[in-house]
Protein backbone atom coordinates (compact mmCIF):
# COMPACT_ATOMS: atom_id res chain seq x y z
CA UNK A 1 0.00 0.00 0.00
CA UNK A 2 1.07 3.18 -0.82
CA UNK A 3 2.59 5.72 1.74
CA UNK A 4 1.34 9.00 2.24
CA UNK A 5 4.63 11.62 2.37
CA UNK A 6 5.81 13.95 4.52
CA UNK A 7 8.02 16.91 2.57
CA UNK A 8 9.85 19.67 3.93
CA UNK A 9 9.62 22.65 2.16
CA UNK A 10 12.81 25.05 2.51
CA UNK A 11 12.43 28.70 1.22
CA UNK A 12 15.76 29.73 0.02
CA UNK A 13 16.67 33.50 -0.73
CA UNK A 14 19.84 33.86 -1.84
CA UNK A 15 21.17 30.80 -0.89
CA UNK A 16 20.11 31.12 2.73
CA UNK A 17 17.40 29.48 4.50
CA UNK A 18 14.15 32.06 5.08
CA UNK A 19 11.18 31.23 6.68
CA UNK A 20 8.37 33.73 5.92
CA UNK A 21 4.84 34.07 7.84
CA UNK A 22 1.97 34.43 5.73
CA UNK A 23 4.54 35.58 3.20
CA UNK A 24 6.03 38.56 4.91
CA UNK A 25 8.86 39.12 7.32
CA UNK A 26 11.22 36.69 5.94
CA UNK A 27 14.11 35.99 7.93
CA UNK A 28 17.54 33.72 7.51
CA UNK A 29 17.37 30.63 9.52
CA UNK A 30 20.02 28.35 8.21
CA UNK A 31 21.88 26.45 5.63
CA UNK A 32 19.62 24.33 2.86
CA UNK A 33 21.97 21.92 2.54
CA UNK A 34 22.72 20.73 6.11
CA UNK A 35 19.03 20.89 7.03
CA UNK A 36 18.12 19.06 4.23
CA UNK A 37 20.60 16.51 5.46
CA UNK A 38 20.14 16.41 8.36
CA UNK A 39 15.94 15.93 7.62
CA UNK A 40 16.83 13.10 5.09
CA UNK A 41 18.92 11.11 7.88
CA UNK A 42 16.00 11.30 10.19
CA UNK A 43 13.47 10.12 7.22
CA UNK A 44 12.37 12.54 5.26
CA UNK A 45 10.43 11.39 2.38
CA UNK A 46 10.44 14.45 -0.22
CA UNK A 47 11.83 17.95 -0.04
CA UNK A 48 11.12 21.12 -1.60
CA UNK A 49 12.88 24.14 -2.08
CA UNK A 50 11.51 27.49 -3.24
CA UNK A 51 13.41 30.38 -4.40
CA UNK A 52 12.63 33.61 -2.83
CA UNK A 53 15.28 35.59 -4.10
CA UNK A 54 14.16 38.51 -5.03
CA UNK A 55 17.48 39.92 -8.38
CA UNK A 56 17.13 37.99 -10.53
CA UNK A 57 21.03 37.85 -10.74
CA UNK A 58 21.50 35.28 -7.68
CA UNK A 59 19.22 33.12 -9.45
CA UNK A 60 22.64 31.00 -9.83
CA UNK A 61 23.37 30.46 -6.37
CA UNK A 62 19.89 28.39 -6.26
CA UNK A 63 21.38 26.01 -8.77
CA UNK A 64 24.51 25.59 -6.67
CA UNK A 65 22.47 24.77 -3.44
CA UNK A 66 20.43 22.19 -5.86
CA UNK A 67 23.21 21.04 -6.93
CA UNK A 68 24.88 20.54 -3.32
CA UNK A 69 21.64 18.62 -1.93
CA UNK A 70 21.63 16.40 -4.94
CA UNK A 71 25.17 15.07 -4.28
CA UNK A 72 24.18 14.06 -1.04
CA UNK A 73 20.00 13.37 -0.53
CA UNK A 74 19.01 10.56 -2.31
CA UNK A 75 14.96 11.19 -1.99
CA UNK A 76 13.14 13.18 -4.78
CA UNK A 77 13.57 16.73 -4.82
CA UNK A 78 11.84 19.10 -5.89
CA UNK A 79 12.59 22.74 -6.91
CA UNK A 80 10.23 26.34 -7.36
CA UNK A 81 10.19 29.66 -7.51
CA UNK A 82 10.88 31.79 -10.60
CA UNK A 83 10.33 29.15 -13.29
CA UNK A 84 9.40 31.31 -16.08
CA UNK A 85 10.22 28.64 -18.73
CA UNK A 86 11.10 25.21 -20.22
CA UNK A 87 15.00 26.32 -20.46
CA UNK A 88 14.67 27.06 -16.60
CA UNK A 89 13.26 24.63 -15.67
CA UNK A 90 15.79 21.93 -17.87
CA UNK A 91 18.51 24.03 -15.55
CA UNK A 92 17.25 22.65 -12.25
CA UNK A 93 17.28 19.43 -13.80
CA UNK A 94 20.80 19.11 -14.59
CA UNK A 95 21.94 20.82 -11.22
CA UNK A 96 19.70 17.36 -9.66
CA UNK A 97 16.11 18.86 -9.22
CA UNK A 98 13.53 15.65 -9.87
CA UNK A 99 9.93 18.04 -10.45
CA UNK A 100 9.84 21.22 -10.89
CA UNK A 101 7.19 23.45 -9.08
CA UNK A 102 5.64 25.98 -11.92
CA UNK A 103 3.28 28.83 -9.56
CA UNK A 104 2.86 32.75 -10.50
CA UNK A 105 3.94 31.83 -14.47
CA UNK A 106 2.00 29.17 -15.18
CA UNK A 107 -1.13 31.29 -14.08
CA UNK A 108 0.25 34.21 -16.58
CA UNK A 109 0.54 31.58 -19.50
CA UNK A 110 -0.78 28.39 -18.62
CA UNK A 111 0.92 26.93 -21.76
CA UNK A 112 3.94 26.30 -19.84
CA UNK A 113 2.36 23.15 -17.78
CA UNK A 114 1.90 21.89 -20.92
CA UNK A 115 5.52 22.59 -22.97
CA UNK A 116 7.38 21.64 -19.36
CA UNK A 117 5.00 18.59 -18.99
CA UNK A 118 5.94 17.66 -22.62
CA UNK A 119 9.36 18.55 -21.84
CA UNK A 120 10.33 17.15 -18.37
CA UNK A 121 7.39 14.33 -18.23
CA UNK A 122 3.80 15.06 -16.49
CA UNK A 123 5.33 13.35 -13.66
CA UNK A 124 7.92 15.95 -13.12
CA UNK A 125 5.47 19.05 -13.13
CA UNK A 126 4.13 20.06 -10.60
CA UNK A 127 1.58 23.14 -10.06
CA UNK A 128 1.99 25.16 -6.89
CA UNK A 129 -0.85 26.79 -6.29
CA UNK A 130 -1.45 30.02 -3.92
CA UNK A 131 -4.94 30.26 -2.73
CA UNK A 132 -6.98 32.93 -0.41
CA UNK A 133 -10.21 32.52 0.69
CA UNK A 134 -12.65 34.80 -0.81
CA UNK A 135 -16.48 35.86 -0.82
CA UNK A 136 -17.93 33.49 -3.61
CA UNK A 137 -18.52 35.72 -7.02
CA UNK A 138 -19.74 34.83 -10.19
CA UNK A 139 -15.94 34.56 -11.30
CA UNK A 140 -14.82 32.93 -8.24
CA UNK A 141 -17.49 30.31 -7.22
CA UNK A 142 -15.78 28.04 -4.95
CA UNK A 143 -14.51 30.80 -2.89
CA UNK A 144 -11.11 29.98 -3.20
CA UNK A 145 -9.03 32.45 -5.67
CA UNK A 146 -5.51 31.96 -7.06
CA UNK A 147 -3.02 34.75 -5.88
CA UNK A 148 0.17 34.99 -7.68
CA UNK A 149 3.37 37.11 -7.19
CA UNK A 150 3.98 35.66 -3.27
CA UNK A 151 0.63 36.35 -2.63
CA UNK A 152 0.70 39.91 -3.61
CA UNK A 153 -1.80 40.00 -6.54
CA UNK A 154 -5.27 38.52 -6.41
CA UNK A 155 -5.87 37.05 -9.99
CA UNK A 156 -9.94 36.85 -9.94
CA UNK A 157 -9.47 33.03 -10.83
CA UNK A 158 -11.07 29.98 -9.22
CA UNK A 159 -8.75 28.00 -7.46
CA UNK A 160 -10.46 24.66 -8.31
CA UNK A 161 -11.35 25.76 -11.98
CA UNK A 162 -7.62 26.40 -12.02
CA UNK A 163 -6.27 23.02 -10.60
CA UNK A 164 -8.59 20.88 -12.72
CA UNK A 165 -6.97 23.13 -15.79
CA UNK A 166 -3.36 22.61 -14.70
CA UNK A 167 -4.47 18.96 -14.38
CA UNK A 168 -5.72 18.91 -18.12
CA UNK A 169 -2.57 20.89 -19.44
CA UNK A 170 -0.41 18.05 -17.86
CA UNK A 171 0.84 18.74 -14.40
CA UNK A 172 1.51 15.45 -12.03
CA UNK A 173 0.70 16.63 -8.79
CA UNK A 174 -0.76 19.58 -7.14
CA UNK A 175 0.66 21.77 -3.94
CA UNK A 176 -2.08 23.55 -2.15
CA UNK A 177 -1.07 26.44 -0.01
CA UNK A 178 -3.13 28.47 1.46
CA UNK A 179 -2.30 32.00 2.01
CA UNK A 180 -4.81 32.54 5.07
CA UNK A 181 -2.86 29.60 6.68
CA UNK A 182 0.68 29.79 5.86
CA UNK A 183 2.95 30.31 8.56
CA UNK A 184 -0.17 30.77 11.47
CA UNK A 185 0.47 27.75 12.52
CA UNK A 186 -3.16 26.82 13.56
CA UNK A 187 -3.52 23.92 11.00
CA UNK A 188 -4.17 23.42 6.92
CA UNK A 189 -7.11 24.50 5.22
CA UNK A 190 -9.41 21.35 5.32
CA UNK A 191 -12.54 22.55 3.19
CA UNK A 192 -9.98 23.68 0.40
CA UNK A 193 -7.58 20.78 0.75
CA UNK A 194 -10.35 18.45 0.61
CA UNK A 195 -12.18 20.10 -2.43
CA UNK A 196 -9.05 19.93 -5.07
CA UNK A 197 -8.15 16.62 -3.49
CA UNK A 198 -11.70 15.10 -4.43
CA UNK A 199 -11.61 17.03 -7.63
CA UNK A 200 -8.74 15.74 -9.34
CA UNK A 201 -6.95 12.20 -10.11
CA UNK A 202 -3.30 13.13 -9.61
CA UNK A 203 -1.65 13.54 -6.25
CA UNK A 204 -1.94 16.62 -3.81
CA UNK A 205 0.19 18.09 -1.39
CA UNK A 206 -1.42 19.99 1.55
CA UNK A 207 0.53 23.31 2.50
CA UNK A 208 0.60 26.46 4.96
CA UNK A 209 -0.39 26.21 8.45
CA UNK A 210 0.73 23.40 10.31
CA UNK A 211 1.76 23.90 13.74
CA UNK A 212 0.99 20.78 15.63
CA UNK A 213 1.28 16.94 14.69
CA UNK A 214 -2.56 16.93 14.74
CA UNK A 215 -2.63 19.28 12.03
CA UNK A 216 -0.81 16.65 9.41
CA UNK A 217 -3.29 13.97 10.15
CA UNK A 218 -6.19 16.39 9.71
CA UNK A 219 -4.58 17.13 5.71
CA UNK A 220 -4.13 13.35 5.24
CA UNK A 221 -7.69 12.05 6.63
CA UNK A 222 -9.67 14.77 6.56
CA UNK A 223 -8.59 16.85 3.85
CA UNK A 224 -7.71 13.64 1.99
CA UNK A 225 -3.99 14.92 1.14
CA UNK A 226 -1.77 12.67 -0.44
CA UNK A 227 1.27 14.27 1.38
CA UNK A 228 1.84 17.05 3.61
CA UNK A 229 4.36 19.66 3.37
CA UNK A 230 5.49 21.35 6.27
CA UNK A 231 8.16 23.99 7.14
CA UNK A 232 8.43 26.31 10.14
CA UNK A 233 7.52 22.70 12.66
CA UNK A 234 10.32 21.62 11.66
CA UNK A 235 13.05 24.61 11.08
CA UNK A 236 12.74 25.71 14.32
CA UNK A 237 13.48 22.40 15.93
CA UNK A 238 9.88 21.80 17.48
CA UNK A 239 9.61 18.60 15.78
CA UNK A 240 11.79 16.61 14.46
CA UNK A 241 10.64 14.28 10.98
CA UNK A 242 10.75 11.00 12.53
CA UNK A 243 8.32 12.27 15.22
CA UNK A 244 6.30 13.87 13.20
CA UNK A 245 6.42 10.40 11.35
CA UNK A 246 6.03 8.09 14.22
CA UNK A 247 3.31 10.40 15.01
CA UNK A 248 1.50 9.81 11.78
CA UNK A 249 2.26 6.08 12.28
CA UNK A 250 0.39 5.72 15.53
CA UNK A 251 -2.27 7.25 14.55
CA UNK A 252 -2.88 4.96 11.74
CA UNK A 253 -1.40 6.63 8.50
CA UNK A 254 0.48 4.55 6.48
CA UNK A 255 4.13 6.06 6.72
CA UNK A 256 7.44 5.02 5.50
CA UNK A 257 8.93 3.78 9.13
CA UNK A 258 12.14 2.19 7.84
CA UNK A 259 15.46 4.13 6.02
CA UNK B 1 38.75 0.07 -13.36
CA UNK B 2 35.85 -1.89 -14.93
CA UNK B 3 33.64 0.39 -17.06
CA UNK B 4 30.13 0.48 -15.80
CA UNK B 5 27.80 2.74 -18.32
CA UNK B 6 24.56 4.58 -17.90
CA UNK B 7 22.87 3.94 -21.17
CA UNK B 8 21.38 7.75 -22.91
CA UNK B 9 18.40 7.59 -24.80
CA UNK B 10 16.96 10.97 -24.28
CA UNK B 11 14.53 9.35 -21.64
CA UNK B 12 14.67 11.67 -18.45
CA UNK B 13 17.86 13.02 -16.11
CA UNK B 14 20.16 10.25 -16.00
CA UNK B 15 22.41 12.29 -13.33
CA UNK B 16 20.42 11.70 -10.42
CA UNK B 17 21.16 7.49 -11.34
CA UNK B 18 24.90 8.70 -11.57
CA UNK B 19 25.18 10.55 -8.59
CA UNK B 20 23.60 7.93 -6.57
CA UNK B 21 26.06 5.56 -8.09
CA UNK B 22 28.62 8.02 -7.42
CA UNK B 23 27.67 7.62 -3.46
CA UNK B 24 28.50 4.08 -3.45
CA UNK B 25 31.48 4.23 -4.71
CA UNK B 26 30.67 3.56 -8.67
CA UNK B 27 32.05 6.24 -10.98
CA UNK B 28 29.33 5.75 -13.99
CA UNK B 29 29.58 7.03 -17.20
CA UNK B 30 26.83 8.14 -18.65
CA UNK B 31 27.40 7.60 -22.32
CA UNK B 32 24.40 7.54 -26.19
CA UNK B 33 27.21 5.86 -27.86
CA UNK B 34 26.48 2.28 -28.54
CA UNK B 35 30.41 1.63 -29.02
CA UNK B 36 30.50 2.84 -25.71
CA UNK B 37 27.97 0.44 -24.02
CA UNK B 38 29.41 -2.44 -25.78
CA UNK B 39 32.58 -1.96 -24.15
CA UNK B 40 31.14 -1.70 -20.63
CA UNK B 41 31.38 -4.32 -17.92
CA UNK B 42 27.88 -3.37 -16.54
CA UNK B 43 25.02 -1.21 -17.72
CA UNK B 44 22.66 0.99 -15.98
CA UNK B 45 19.43 0.75 -18.51
CA UNK B 46 17.29 3.77 -17.00
CA UNK B 47 14.54 6.04 -18.32
CA UNK B 48 11.78 8.34 -17.26
CA UNK B 49 9.54 8.88 -20.26
CA UNK B 50 6.89 7.50 -22.87
CA UNK B 51 7.34 4.26 -24.43
CA UNK B 52 6.96 5.46 -27.90
CA UNK B 53 9.84 8.19 -27.79
CA UNK B 54 11.89 5.82 -25.93
CA UNK B 55 11.84 3.00 -28.66
CA UNK B 56 12.20 5.03 -31.37
CA UNK B 57 15.78 6.88 -29.63
CA UNK B 58 16.95 3.67 -28.99
CA UNK B 59 16.90 2.13 -32.01
CA UNK B 60 17.95 5.09 -33.91
CA UNK B 61 21.12 5.75 -31.86
CA UNK B 62 21.61 2.08 -32.18
CA UNK B 63 21.57 0.89 -28.60
CA UNK B 64 18.89 -1.66 -28.61
CA UNK B 65 21.30 -4.04 -30.71
CA UNK B 66 24.37 -2.70 -28.41
CA UNK B 67 22.02 -3.50 -25.27
CA UNK B 68 21.24 -7.11 -27.07
CA UNK B 69 24.99 -7.87 -27.00
CA UNK B 70 26.10 -6.43 -23.65
CA UNK B 71 23.17 -8.94 -22.34
CA UNK B 72 24.09 -11.92 -24.44
CA UNK B 73 27.89 -11.44 -23.12
CA UNK B 74 27.05 -11.98 -19.50
CA UNK B 75 27.27 -9.15 -18.38
CA UNK B 76 25.46 -7.56 -15.84
CA UNK B 77 22.40 -5.37 -16.25
CA UNK B 78 19.92 -3.23 -14.46
CA UNK B 79 17.15 -1.50 -15.85
CA UNK B 80 15.18 1.21 -14.05
CA UNK B 81 11.55 2.41 -14.10
CA UNK B 82 10.69 2.82 -18.26
CA UNK B 83 13.88 0.93 -19.01
CA UNK B 84 11.77 -2.21 -16.94
CA UNK B 85 8.86 -1.56 -18.92
CA UNK B 86 10.40 -1.25 -22.42
CA UNK B 87 12.11 -4.47 -21.54
CA UNK B 88 8.90 -6.84 -22.11
CA UNK B 89 6.98 -7.32 -25.30
CA UNK B 90 4.33 -4.69 -25.64
CA UNK B 91 3.61 -1.69 -23.76
CA UNK B 92 -0.39 0.06 -23.68
CA UNK B 93 1.42 3.23 -23.98
CA UNK B 94 1.52 4.71 -27.37
CA UNK B 95 0.67 0.61 -28.11
CA UNK B 96 4.11 0.27 -28.69
CA UNK B 97 6.15 -3.02 -29.56
CA UNK B 98 9.03 -3.20 -26.70
CA UNK B 99 12.21 -4.97 -26.20
CA UNK B 100 11.38 -8.76 -25.46
CA UNK B 101 13.46 -9.07 -23.40
CA UNK B 102 11.26 -10.44 -21.50
CA UNK B 103 7.84 -12.18 -22.04
CA UNK B 104 4.90 -10.42 -21.10
CA UNK B 105 3.40 -6.59 -21.31
CA UNK B 106 2.78 -3.40 -19.82
CA UNK B 107 -0.53 -2.07 -18.84
CA UNK B 108 -2.21 1.13 -17.59
CA UNK B 109 -3.63 1.50 -13.72
CA UNK B 110 -7.01 1.77 -13.92
CA UNK B 111 -9.28 2.12 -11.24
CA UNK B 112 -12.67 2.85 -10.54
CA UNK B 113 -11.95 4.19 -7.21
CA UNK B 114 -11.19 7.68 -7.56
CA UNK B 115 -8.90 8.62 -4.50
CA UNK B 116 -5.83 6.21 -5.90
CA UNK B 117 -4.54 8.58 -7.94
CA UNK B 118 -2.29 8.08 -11.62
CA UNK B 119 0.89 8.23 -11.46
CA UNK B 120 1.26 5.96 -8.21
CA UNK B 121 3.80 8.36 -6.62
CA UNK B 122 5.39 8.01 -3.61
CA UNK B 123 7.15 5.29 -1.23
CA UNK B 124 6.02 1.69 -1.54
CA UNK B 125 7.00 -1.90 -0.28
CA UNK B 126 8.63 -4.06 -2.36
CA UNK B 127 7.83 -8.04 -1.12
CA UNK B 128 9.97 -10.43 -2.02
CA UNK B 129 8.81 -13.41 -3.95
CA UNK B 130 12.11 -14.72 -5.14
CA UNK B 131 15.89 -14.17 -3.57
CA UNK B 132 18.39 -12.22 -5.56
CA UNK B 133 21.99 -10.67 -4.90
CA UNK B 134 20.55 -7.56 -5.70
CA UNK B 135 17.27 -8.11 -3.54
CA UNK B 136 19.86 -9.46 -0.58
CA UNK B 137 19.18 -7.51 2.92
CA UNK B 138 16.03 -5.93 2.08
CA UNK B 139 13.72 -5.56 4.91
CA UNK B 140 9.87 -6.24 4.60
CA UNK B 141 9.01 -3.17 6.10
CA UNK B 142 12.00 -1.08 3.32
CA UNK B 143 10.36 1.14 0.83
CA UNK B 144 11.22 1.81 -2.29
CA UNK B 145 10.39 5.77 -4.75
CA UNK B 146 7.95 4.94 -7.60
CA UNK B 147 6.46 7.15 -9.80
CA UNK B 148 4.79 5.19 -12.91
CA UNK B 149 1.54 4.90 -14.82
CA UNK B 150 2.26 2.14 -16.50
CA UNK B 151 3.47 -1.41 -14.61
CA UNK B 152 4.41 -4.89 -16.25
CA UNK B 153 2.84 -8.03 -16.52
CA UNK B 154 5.02 -10.80 -16.73
CA UNK B 155 4.14 -13.87 -18.93
CA UNK B 156 6.34 -16.09 -16.76
CA UNK B 157 6.23 -15.97 -13.08
CA UNK B 158 9.90 -17.19 -12.80
CA UNK B 159 11.10 -13.27 -13.88
CA UNK B 160 9.23 -11.86 -10.81
CA UNK B 161 11.37 -11.19 -8.34
CA UNK B 162 9.03 -8.68 -6.08
CA UNK B 163 5.73 -7.80 -6.41
CA UNK B 164 4.07 -3.93 -4.63
CA UNK B 165 0.91 -3.71 -4.01
CA UNK B 166 -1.36 -0.30 -5.57
CA UNK B 167 -5.02 -1.74 -5.66
CA UNK B 168 -3.78 -5.38 -6.92
CA UNK B 169 -0.31 -6.65 -6.91
CA UNK B 170 1.98 -6.03 -9.69
CA UNK B 171 5.70 -6.97 -10.48
CA UNK B 172 7.82 -4.36 -8.88
CA UNK B 173 11.04 -6.09 -9.49
CA UNK B 174 11.92 -8.39 -12.64
CA UNK B 175 14.70 -10.13 -13.94
CA UNK B 176 16.10 -13.03 -15.98
CA UNK B 177 20.00 -14.46 -15.71
CA UNK B 178 21.93 -11.40 -15.63
CA UNK B 179 19.43 -8.73 -16.11
CA UNK B 180 17.37 -7.35 -12.88
CA UNK B 181 15.35 -4.55 -13.18
CA UNK B 182 13.06 -2.25 -11.07
CA UNK B 183 10.08 -0.53 -11.48
CA UNK B 184 10.84 2.00 -7.88
CA UNK B 185 13.79 3.95 -8.55
CA UNK B 186 16.84 2.86 -6.43
CA UNK B 187 18.62 6.44 -6.84
CA UNK B 188 15.75 8.36 -5.15
CA UNK B 189 14.79 5.49 -2.51
CA UNK B 190 17.06 6.43 0.53
CA UNK B 191 19.55 3.75 2.03
CA UNK B 192 17.67 0.70 0.68
CA UNK B 193 18.00 2.14 -2.89
CA UNK B 194 21.78 2.91 -2.26
CA UNK B 195 22.00 -0.60 -0.95
CA UNK B 196 20.68 -2.21 -3.93
CA UNK B 197 22.88 0.02 -6.43
CA UNK B 198 25.69 -0.81 -3.82
CA UNK B 199 24.94 -4.67 -4.73
CA UNK B 200 24.79 -4.21 -8.23
CA UNK B 201 28.21 -3.11 -8.76
CA UNK B 202 29.35 -6.66 -7.27
CA UNK B 203 27.21 -8.73 -8.99
CA UNK B 204 28.50 -11.12 -11.67
CA UNK B 205 25.12 -11.49 -12.89
CA UNK B 206 24.57 -15.00 -11.75
CA UNK B 207 21.21 -15.48 -9.62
Amino acid sequence: MLSKRLIACLDVRDGKLAKSVKFVDTKDIGDPVEKAREYYLDGLDELVFYDITASSDKRNIMLDVVEAVAEQVFIPLSVGGGVRSVADATDLRLAGAEKINVNSAAVRRPALIAECAEAIGNQNIVLSMDIRRVTPTSDVPSGYEIVIEGGRRPMGMDALAWALEGERLGAGELVINSIDADGTRVGYELKLTSMLAEAVRIPVIASGGAGEPEHLYDALITGKADAVLVASMLHYGDYSVSELKRYLYERGVKMRMSW
Amino acid sequence: MSLVVIIDYDAGNLRSVQRACHEVGIEAEISADADRVRTAQRVIFPGVGAAGSAMRSLKKKGLDAALREVLAAGKPVLGICLGLQISFDHSEENDQQTLGLLPGCVKRFEFQRRDLKIPHMGWNEVRISRPHPLLAGIERADEFYFVHAYYPVPAAQENVYAVTDYEHDFASAVGKDNYFATQFHPEKSGRVGLRLLRQFASWDGSC
